[in-house]
């Protein structure tokens, strides 16, 4: 038996299937491998002797031959899905006593399918982060080490996910993308993460940051396992009003049939100035391979893209100041009393309970939608919120998918104080756009920057088509042939 | 319609702290007023685009939102609901008195 840890998620449950290892060992084995990558801080909490039970479970299913599409896999879980039973946290100081009496719909459904649960990923404040450092539980550290040794930012918000997922203390995770938080962390950490279209995962159970933005999806380690999990992840949910009730498309059979024919669009608008030489160059070797294999490459223009970022600075700080509205400190969550009236009470519960970002965030988008201001910022921005949809609606009469890189840079140093927001907010401006249209994009590890760390290029398709987007990740993958492992990994890198 | 050159003050960090139910100290009111004018001005460039006639998206989804019966699915879970109440008394959420 090889090292259970090098197995992807299609290849254990091959291996559960054929018998040549139950889901108790390799539950085990994870469970060790978090253990082991303890310094990575990827995990804020773990839930071994459930792991162990529903690995207990999944074995007897196995046995009596009616395993599902997940049986047996050990998942790690966003800490912004509610579990039942399971404290739930959103990563912040006023859930930190939280414990969902329910359990979100997307974490039911890998349940249902036979998933493994381990714990509770790290991520950024109620998601509000590009880097996991809005935390209060600390940072989540990339697996991958700078060189000369520094820690790296597994990327934000879902940088606990990832960085498990890249360090092998979870086969596969879940993420919430609002603005890239899948997308951006995966490639800094060198696997795949995918953000489906908007309404294909509920939004049920899961802690909202903005909840026109908002969409749950998978990290895996390849573009097979993203697509298995993903088809357990969506399902349409009349317990969320936006959920889709699209079928899904055949994505395994497009993964199949390849890209020939296929026309991949280049946005001239995603050439930054400033951007990394290594990026520039992966995004034209993505293009020369996709072209290798018979696609046809057609430059397309995205003219409102410039404007995605600030849009989504008013959108998204302004739905958030909506929806965390509700941590008033009467029905859950941390209350702070001095005394004093229900308002006092209220105002030291919410200065006490959220950081600074998430106050920070809260505040602009209070100001954005307060009386002499909601028409120059928020409907703005609603109005090029359509622009942007309209560009891409556009782009896709001429092209199946689209071809960007998924980051202006490589991991960062973690610690790396930015005095000013609108720097750091600029890590989503390649994501971001498909968040504010609503289709889907994904991020596939394709080479390393000149510190060997790794890249990921984006592909985005038209909303219901990720097969499309699938078809070209899985041609990216093979032709990119990435085989990189970061220095931090269980089981032991040499 | 051009946006008014909005400057904000710490007075005005202040309402508006005061409408999202958010105390601040008063040594945070200052940096948090430059933050929000650094992220202001940089909002100001999507006054450069045209947006004459267009019609603000507020939802991707493409769908009108359905309609369900009107009828109980779920309740009956007094215990559940108040299990994370900071305070509860007899089946109810407490709270300070607002009434005297």
């Amino acid at each position: 038996m090889s090292n259970l840890l090098d197995l992807t998620a299609l290849q254990a449950r091959q291996g559960l299937e054929k018998g040549d290892f139950t889901s108790v060992e390799l539950t085990n084995a994870y469970l060790a491998a978090a253990q082991e990558t303890k310094g990575l801080n990827n995990y804020v909490a773990m839930t071994e002797a459930r792991a162990l039970e529903m690995a207990a479970a999944s074995d007897a299913k196995y046995a009596a031959g009616n395993a599902g599409a997940l049986e047996g896999l050990p998942i790690g879980v966003k800490d912004l899905f509610a579990t039942n039973g399971v404290p739930t946290t959103a990563c912040s100081a006023i859930l930190k006593n939280f414990v969902p009496q329910y359990e979100s719909t997307v974490t039911s459904n890998l349940w249902a399918d036979g998933g493994v649960m381990l714990g509770k990923l790290n991520c950024d404040e109620f998601a509000m982060g590009s880097a996991n450092e809005t935390s209060v539980f600390g940072p989540a550290v990339n697996p991958y080490s700078a060189v000369g040794g520094a820690d790296l930012a597994a990327g934000g918000s879902s940088g606990g996910s990832a960085s498990s997922v890249a360090a092998r203390s979870s086969i596969m995770a879940t993420g919430t993308d609002t603005g890239g938080s899948i997308r951006q962390p995966a490639a800094f950490c060198g696997i795949v993460g995918m953000k489906p279209t908007y309404g294909r995962c509920s939004r049920w159970g899961v802690v909202a940051f903005a909840s026109s933005l908002d969409q749950a999806g998978p990290f895996t380690r390849d573009v097979d396992d993203s697509a298995l999990m993903f088809k357990s992840m969506a399902s349409a949910d009349p317990k969320d009003s936006t959920s889709a009730h699209q079928p899904l498309p055949d994505i395994d059979g497009a993964m199949a049939a390849g890209v020939k024919g296929m026309k991949i669009g280049i946005p001239s608008e995603y050439q930054m100035d400033g951007m990394d030489e290594t990026i520039i160059k992966l995004w034209q070797d993505g293009q020369a391979w996709l072209k290798d294999a018979g696609a046809e490459l057609v430059e397309i223009s995205l003219p409102h893209t410039k404007y995605a970022l600030p849009v989504y600075y008013i959108i998204a700080p302004a739905e958030a100041s909506s929806n965390l509205a509700r941590y008033d400190g009467v029905r859950y969550g941390n209350r702070i009393e001095e005394g004093g009236s229900l308002d006092d009470m209220y105002e030291i519960t919410r200065a006490a309970g959220f950081g600074d970002e998430v106050q920070r965030r809260i505040l602009i988008g209070t100001y954005a939608l307060s009386a002499g201001y909601y028409d120059a910022y928020y409907l703005k921005a609603q109005k090029v919120r359509r622009l942007i949809r309209n560009d891409f609606d556009e782009a896709f009469k001429q092209v199946d998918a689209i071809l960007t890189p998924a980051t202006p840079s490589a991991a960062f140093p973690l610690g790396v104080k930015q005095a000013d927001p609108v720097t750091m907010y600029l890590n989503d401006v390649f994501t971001v756009p498909a968040n504010l249209a609503g289709i889907p994009g994904m991020s596939v590890p394709a080479g390393v920057n000149g510190d060997g760390l790794p890249l990921g290029l984006q592909i985005l398709s038209g909303a219901f088509a990720e097969d499309k987007m699938y078809a070209v990740a899985k041609q990216i993958e093979q032709s990119a042939g990435f085989s990189e492992v970061p220095s931090r990994m269980a089981g032991g890198a040499s | 319609m051009s946006a008014d050159k909005a400057i904000v003050d710490t007075a005005t960090v202040e309402k508006i702290a005061r409408l999202a139910r958010i105390r601040l100290a008063e040594e945070r009111k200052e940096p948090i007023a430059q933050d929000l004018n650094r992220i202001l001005s940089w909002i100001e460039e999507l006054n450069e685009v045209d947006t004459d006639g267009v019609e603000p998206l507020a939802s991707v989804t493409g769908h009108s939102l359905p309609l369900r019966k009107d009828e109980i699915t779920d309740g009956d879970v007094q215990g559940k609901v108040l299990a994370n109440a900071p305070e509860e008394a007899s089946g109810f959420f407490v709270v300070p008195k607002v009434v005297e």
